[in-house]
């Protein structure tokens, strides 16, 4: 089946083809669409590209980070800016991956993948789309929840820059340096006065789409991070998630495991 | 139908017409005719087709063709100079850093894309740069050996 490449030089261009070419796709960095095309899966037939460099922008200004959806990892590693993110970037394949892998094309990569999307989830990031009816944006949570049916085209990330050192991110993976994920927890844990406020917790590859733990969030409000705080986080960790068996992991598995790396992230006692 | 493309292959213009669609490895291999370059899993997992685009390691399994043009691509067929292998292929011969020889194509130029970028890497540094790239022979061990030959010796007489 023949392939068709459409690019455009103008995003606004781009979008409006996305929206109107029924079951198109947008190129991001092609880790994942070209290896659909090398696959010949029936349901890639129209690819949108777009070659406007909005796409590459990086924008750090008065505590909002806003990264254009072609931003690749390799970027992300390069900007001093965001050192807080350089271990969710270098979580995601090997240097000639990270050269190609886009923060937007992170938000539709399939479980489990998407651990730079799960972090995005735990900076309450929002998500910007170009085109259409003028730029709109979306809770990446709402974006999750609709991202099977979305046919926008995603032209940015936007999320407030985390407190210094609140952001904890650690990948479980079975082989290493590099391997995909059992599983990856990524934290936004702002403390005030020893107590943690607003935290914010992210899981990937525990459930269809990355999501956020909200019963361990809940659970943490107002707790210090020691053994004895944390436990009632731990005791829910799990609530609301819905893994799956695949290659790397079974469910069960991924249950087991996931409150235990949970108490190492919340310990400090891990790192990226 | 075919696009038309130029770019420069181990510093040498090459234009090509490539279907839609096509891959940089499947062009470079079965239009260009540079078969250097090696296809393991064609769903960018295993490194074996790493290639250089302007100097960064590329994935070329899963990389468009056409998004190539004007690009600057080098091959493992552009390391050597005449009769003389480029140090990293001197370093992976005295290490017997190859077996089957599968990976190694995708090895050296993800090795040359660090010593180029970073020319006194660390062993750390060694193993993320290689991290991308699956031997199934050798246990890796040789490879990072014979790259941080390279790094430690004063006869890298190219980058």
């Amino acid at each position: 089946m023949t392939v068709t490449i459409k690019t455009f030089d103008r995003l606004a261009d781009a979008a409006n083809a996305l929206s109107n070419e029924r079951g198109a796709h947008f190129f991001g960095g092609g880790t994942l669409i070209m290896r659909a095309i090398n696959e010949a899966d029936p349901s890639v037939q129209t690819v949108i590209r777009s070659t406007d460099p909005s796409l590459q922008h990086i924008s750090v200004s008065s505590g909002r980070i806003e990264l254009g959806a072609g931003v690749t990892m390799a970027a992300i590693v390069a900007e001093r800016e965001l050192a807080f993110l350089h271990p969710v970037a270098r979580a995601v394949g090997g240097p000639a991956v990270r050269e190609a892998a886009t923060v937007g094309g992170n938000l539709f990569a399939a479980s489990p993948y998407g651990d730079f999307a799960a972090a995005l989830l735990a900076l309450d990031a929002t998500v910007l789309f170009a085109g259409g009816f003028g730029q709109r944006e979306l809770p990446l949570e709402e974006f999750f929840s609709r991202r099977d049916r979305n046919t926008s085209l995603v032209s940015s990330i936007a999320f407030r820059r985390p407190a210094a050192d609140a952001f904890r991110f650690h990948k479980v993976t079975r082989v290493h340096p590099k391997g995909i994920s059992v599983l990856s927890i990524s934290a936004q844990l702002p403390v005030a006065s020893g107590r943690v406020a607003g935290a914010r917790i992210a899981y990937n590859a525990m459930g269809h789409t990355p999501l956020r733990a909200k019963a361990a969030e809940r659970a943490l409000e107002g707790r210090s991070l020691d053994a004895a705080g944390i436990a009632p986080a731990l005791a829910v960790a799990a609530d609301g998630t819905s893994p799956v068996d695949d290659a790397i992991a079974s469910a069960w598995w991924r249950r087991e495991i996931l409150p235990v790396y949970l108490r190492r992230l919340l310990l400090g006692a891990v790192h990226a | 139908m075919k696009t038309p493309i130029q770019f420069h292959l181990n510093g040498e213009a090459v234009a090509a017409f490539v279907e839609s669609g096509a891959n940089l490895l499947d062009t470079l291999r079965e239009t260009v005719g540079d078969l250097s370059v090696k296809g393991g899993c064609w769903q960018g997992t295993c490194g074996t087709c790493t290639v250089l685009i302007d100097g960064v390691p590329r994935l070329s399994c899963v990389t468009l063709a056409e998004a190539c043009a004007g690009k600057s691509i080098e091959t493992v067929a552009g390391l050597r100079r005449g009769a003389d292998l480029h140090p990293l292929q001197h370093a992976f011969m005295e290490r017997f850093a190859a077996q089957c020889g599968y990976c190694t194509p995708g090895m050296l130029m993800a090795a040359k894309a660090l010593l180029d970028r970073n020319p006194n890497p660390t062993r750390a540094d060694v193993i993320d740069a290689l991290c991308g790239n699956i031997c199934r022979c050798t246990g890796y061990e040789p490879i990072i050996q014979a790259v941080m030959d390279v790094a430690n010796s004063d006869n890298r007489r190219r980058a």
